[in-house]
């Protein structure tokens, strides 16, 4: 068997064999039998996610400390934090729906942000820490569980349901809530794990094939 | 016929759905393991036509008690209401909110619809091995999977109001069972979507080139 210096990919979406090729900063290789993203060269990408996941965990942090919002009904006032909100639904007897919540705003939304800066910030460090392989599969099935911006839409929505029969005080984690989602949005486009795959290679070479 | 290029699968080879390593699987099928991940590995996502299956007409049945039933309950001094997702749309409307009517209508009734039956042509299509517009259903995968999160919508909506609105006597909103039921629809399709492998579109494709 010939020796080939670019490695074979296979599209995810339609398992086209291909050969990678070397693509300009910024481009993006696409399948040419379907269409599908392949892979990005995004230069300095694991440096700018750790940044934007850094300041995705503060506002995280903030969004879920204070409270959203509260409302204002003849004088008598009434606020909740998120996990007010869930907690809120567990008292009524939904529970089902209440764990939902919390793990599509809470739960898997923190995993999502502790295990990037696990692997980001000693990469950034020049170390290598543990585990690599089984983080990014766990990051990956949880992904399209973490749902902020959904939630985001629904505070809004909620907002404008109110606004007809009270009085309405933002909360500091509305606005916060609002930063995190664009933050979100930008890990989550910046964030490329073929870089960190590559690092490995480079760093450890061939301990990772055993 | 367009150019569709040979298959890693048609070779024997696999690539990991987790790291996009392509291997040759060396242990028996079932078992094979990514060689750089560990992840194990499958030629095609293994009963993929059956489990997708199996989601989705759960799915079905629960999207019936999902639009009957009440979704969420408002109470105040003068007035008590009980809302389907479909009526508080009508409600949003006819207050004035038209944009938010718009946009619940569409994250709440249109998306879940169009999932359903968007992955009901897909299954139905793979399961005949047709060869119709393969580009076309690769785009109607990649829309299910984009548009699917944000049914949840109405969920977190009647979270936040069931927390919110509870001031004693002046006015009370309680989430009702229509939400378990919805909620389940989501969680089900959200499952049946990342079940469905997108590859199975395009292998009839290839045979026919092959032979």
């Amino acid at each position: 068997m010939t020796i080939h210096p670019k490695p074979l990919i296979a599209c995810r979406e339609c398992d086209l064999l291909l050969r990678e090729i070397p693509l300009l900063p910024g481009g993006t290789a696409c399948c040419r039998c379907c269409g599908a993203a392949l892979y990005r060269n995004s230069p300095d990408s694991l440096d700018r996610t750790l940044a934007l996941v850094l300041a995705a965990t503060v506002l995280f942090i903030i969004a879920n400390v204070y409270p959203i919002m509260g409302i204002e009904i003849q004088g008598t006032r009434n606020a909740t934090n998120l996990y007010g909100a869930v907690h809120a639904l567990w008292d009524q007897e939904m529970r089902s729906i209440s764990f939902l919540v919390f793990m599509t705003t809470i739960l898997l939304p923190a995993i999502e942000l502790s295990m990037m800066i696990y692997i980001l910030l000693p990469i950034r460090l020049r170390l290598l820490p543990v585990g690599i392989p089984l983080i990014l599969r766990i990051l990956q099935s949880i992904k399209p569980w973490g749902m902020v911006e959904v939630f985001m839409l629904g505070v809004l929505v909620s907002l404008v349901k109110l606004t007809d029969s009270s009085s309405i005080i933002p909360g500091v984690a509305l606005w916060s809530f609002g930063g995190l989602t664009l933050m979100l949005a930008a890990v989550a486009s910046s964030f490329n794990p073929r870089d960190v795959w590559e690092h490995l290679e480079i760093g450890i070479g061939e301990e990772v094939f055993k | 016929m367009r150019r569709t290029g040979v298959s890693a699968g048609g070779l024997g080879l696999c690539s990991c759905q987790a790291c996009g390593l392509v291997s040759r699987p060396e242990d028996s099928i079932g078992s094979a393991r990514c060689p750089r991940c560990d992840a194990r590995i499958h030629i095609r996502k293994p009963d993929s036509v059956r489990r997708c299956w199996a989601l989705l007409i759960a799915a079905y049945i629960l999207y019936l008690p999902a639009n009957l039933l009440t979704i969420m309950e408002t109470g105040s001094l003068i007035s008590y209401r009980k809302d389907t997702i479909m009526s508080g749309v009508v409600h949003l409307w006819k207050s004035g909110s038209w944009a938010i009517a718009a946009i619940v209508f569409i994250a709440s009734i249109m998306v879940p619809l169009f999932k359903l039956i968007a992955l009901t042509i897909l299954l139905v299509s793979v399961q005949r091995r047709s060869t119709w517009w393969p580009t076309q259903r690769a785009k109607l995968y990649r829309m299910v999977e984009l548009v699917g999160r944000w049914s949840m919508l109405d969920i977190y909506v009647v979270t936040i109001l069931a927390a919110l609105v509870q001031i004693r006597s002046l006015a009370t909103v309680k989430a009702g069972g229509g939400a378990i039921a919805f909620g389940t629809v989501v969680v089900l399709t959200m499952f049946a979507a990342q079940e469905f492998d997108p590859r199975l579109i395009w292998d009839p494709l290839r045979k026919e080139s092959d032979v």
